[in-house]
């Protein structure tokens, strides 16, 4: 049994939230323009030299972006959190699955970061830091909104239940 | 001390230029000392190039000591002119910087650990080091207090470990008795023989590493006996670097002494340089008993502590950290279950008999367990380590799952601490529909114990 698909102890009927469907959009977005175009080119030149190896070239990249595409979408689909009464979960990982519980009181800060790209889509992601240095939640492709309304909501949780270190 | 000199002219910070009282400087001797550890670099160097026997070493030795020794003595006295310190209340306060002014405020509240260092060269003089671990120090001592006396160092070292547990609060601040508070008595717990401590030392490394070499001297000779004095010739670098770390921790964990007193856990150890570290009580974040494989017939073990923040600074610490650098045991049981304040979980759930396909040697020894103040954990065969943390310094809890162990359904369960060295726990190959369970079950007893423990000890 998968532990992501483990509900068995995910407190209540609340179902795990996930990042935007414009995260996904963009990662596939990013496959067909570092993997599926330089292949494209790619195929194209050998097209010219030998047609079969042209051939075999555009049949690598479509598997190759086909097996990325699903990749990423299983990627996008594994990430997942949780807000419980008094901890956080995050969830996430195909090939090594990770969750982590993060109870607010051992939340130190918390941090909102965008690039370039997810700025443009209106995303952010949510870092969770605590004194561990091995704590390792985060959240990527948050809307803006629901990034904020996270870290205000993190921020406020931690400092009402704050233990010491 | 401090009536002879002036206070010296304003920082323009002016934060709280109001009361200038209560400053105290360091040793007078400290830029001595700087000159002094200078000049003996400089002896090192000239040795070296005697032994080179490179042209002409005088002249440069000549100009070393005449100008150099001098200009390190100047600067060393410009910033100790620059550099002073004052306890009050909630913090140190230290100020120090001739052309970048530095200004430093610690609070005590959140002070973790206090050692005492008296390293050689200070030790003829009869000077000590302070040094105060702080949570989020980040890696070295966030002040250190470079020299004192060692009479200044102990007594600071008292008061700053009673402010910080709160006690003794109707004085000024930064007044001192006259008669001054007699450091508090402590109770010896534990006082580790040298023989042991040497014979453990070198069924480390050094013996590891000679036998490795005669092993590869023999297949030498038996391949090509020419070859053998490649071999030694390759294996000289990586013997001084066993032989050396071997004496550097075997030097630094002479004569270690564990002790009780009302200010906490009191480690004393050294032959050249000294060091006397004090844990306040419920700072301790993990403790790790070691058990080397050539420890095993002696029954011996090795203690390490760790505390938020606690990093014993750069090349030491590989070094330091030890509670108990060797000792039987039930000794070292007996005292882990005192520093916690607790006997330890006693029932150790050991990991299903499939974990041997990912763990073929270590299965056996892989485990967890739990108690309402402790979680405990095990694993490793060449050194079997086993990690204690204190329920209530939980900082996050997780669960992981490579693609091997899916295929296995086993699952990897993580407790994490503000340690620095040492991380805290891991339940290694749990069975995948165990480890959710013993997630929520740790979660729910570090809340407990976070809750009971909140009163009283603020951050």
């Amino acid at each position: 049994m998968p532990l992501p698909a483990d509900d068995s102890w995910s407190a209540g009927t609340t179902p795990w939230r996930r990042p935007d469907r414009r995260l996904l959009r963009l990662r596939r977005g990013l496959t067909l323009v570092l993997v599926t175009l330089p292949g494209l080119v790619l195929s194209g030149g050998l097209a010219l030299v030998e047609p079969v190896a042209g051939l075999a070239g555009l049949a690598i990249t479509a598997a190759v972006t086909g097996l990325v595409l699903v990749a990423v979408g299983r990627r996008w689909a594994a990430w997942g959190y949780l807000e419980r009464d008094d901890d956080l979960l995050v969830r996430r990982g195909v090939l090594v699955r990770r969750l982590s519980v993060v109870p607010y009181g051992r939340m130190q800060y918390v941090d909102v970061t965008a690039g370039p790209l997810a700025r443009r889509l209106g995303l952010a992601t949510v870092t969770l830091h605590t004194a561990a240095a091995a704590t390792d939640a985060f959240v990527p492709g948050l809307r803006a909104d629901e990034a904020t309304r996270l870290r205000d909501r993190l921020a406020a949780l931690g400092e009402a239940r704050q233990a010491g270190v | 001390m401090t009536a002879a000199v002036p206070v010296p002219p304003p920082v323009d910070d002016s934060a709280d230029r109001s009361d200038d009282a209560g400053w105290l400087r360091l040793h007078p001797l400290t830029p001595l000392l700087s000159g002094g550890r200078f000049a003996l670099l400089v002896l090192a160097f000239i040795g070296q190039g005697a032994v080179r026997s490179s042209p002409a070493p005088g002249r440069t030795a000549a100009v070393l000591f005449g100008i150099g020794v001098p200009l390190v003595v100047l600067g060393g006295w410009i910033s100790w002119r620059a550099m002073r310190y004052r306890l009050t209340d909630t913090e140190l306060q230290v100020e120090s910087g001739v052309v970048t002014k530095r200004s430093r405020r610690v609070p005590l509240a959140r002070l973790q650990a206090v050692d005492v260092v008296r390293p050689f060269y200070a030790r003829v003089l009869g000077l000590a080091e302070l040094r105060l671990e702080v949570v989020g120090g980040g890696g070295g001592a966030e002040a250190p207090l470079a020299f004192l006396s060692e009479d200044d160092a102990t007594r600071l070292r008292a008061e700053l470990l009673d402010r910080a547990a709160g006690r003794r609060e109707g004085r000024a601040a930064g007044e001192r008795d006259p008669v001054a508070p007699p450091e508090v008595p402590e109770r010896v717990l534990v006082v580790v023989p040298t023989g042991p401590l040497v014979w453990s030392t070198l069924l480390g490394g050094p013996v590891v590493a000679v036998s490795l070499l005669l092993v590869a001297l023999a297949v030498a000779a038996v391949v090509d006996l020419s070859s053998a004095g490649g071999v030694v010739f390759l294996a000289v670098p990586v013997l001084l670097g066993v032989g050396s770390f071997a004496v550097r921790r075997f030097l630094s964990e002479y004569g270690f002494t564990v002790a009780e007193s009302p200010d906490g856990l009191r480690l004393r150890h050294g032959l050249l340089d000294t060091r006397s570290q004090t844990i306040p009580a419920g700072r301790i974040q993990v403790v790790r008993v070691i058990e080397p494989l050539l420890w095993r017939r002696f029954g011996w073990v090795r203690v390490e502590v760790d505390v938020a923040g606690y990093s014993g600074g750069g090349e030491e610490q590989s070094l330091t950290g030890a509670l108990l650098p060797v000792a039987p045991r039930a000794l070292a049981d007996q005292l882990v279950a005192r520093v916690l304040g607790g006997p330890l979980p006693a029932e150790v759930l050991s990991a299903p008999r499939r974990a041997r396909w990912r763990a073929p040697l270590a299965h056996r020894r892989l485990g967890i367990a739990l108690d309402d103040r402790h979680v405990l954990s095990t694993y490793g065969i060449v050194t079997t380590t086993t990690d204690v943390v204190p329920l209530a310094k939980v900082q996050s809890v997780r669960l992981t799952q490579g693609p091997w162990q899916r295929r296995l359904r086993l699952t990897s369960l993580h407790v994490d601490t503000a340690g620095r060295r040492l991380p805290g726990a891991v339940a290694l190959h749990r069975d995948a529909r165990e480890a959710p369970r013993l997630l929520a079950e740790v979660s729910a007893r570090a809340r407990a114990a976070r809750m009971s423990s909140r009163p009283g000890r603020s951050r």
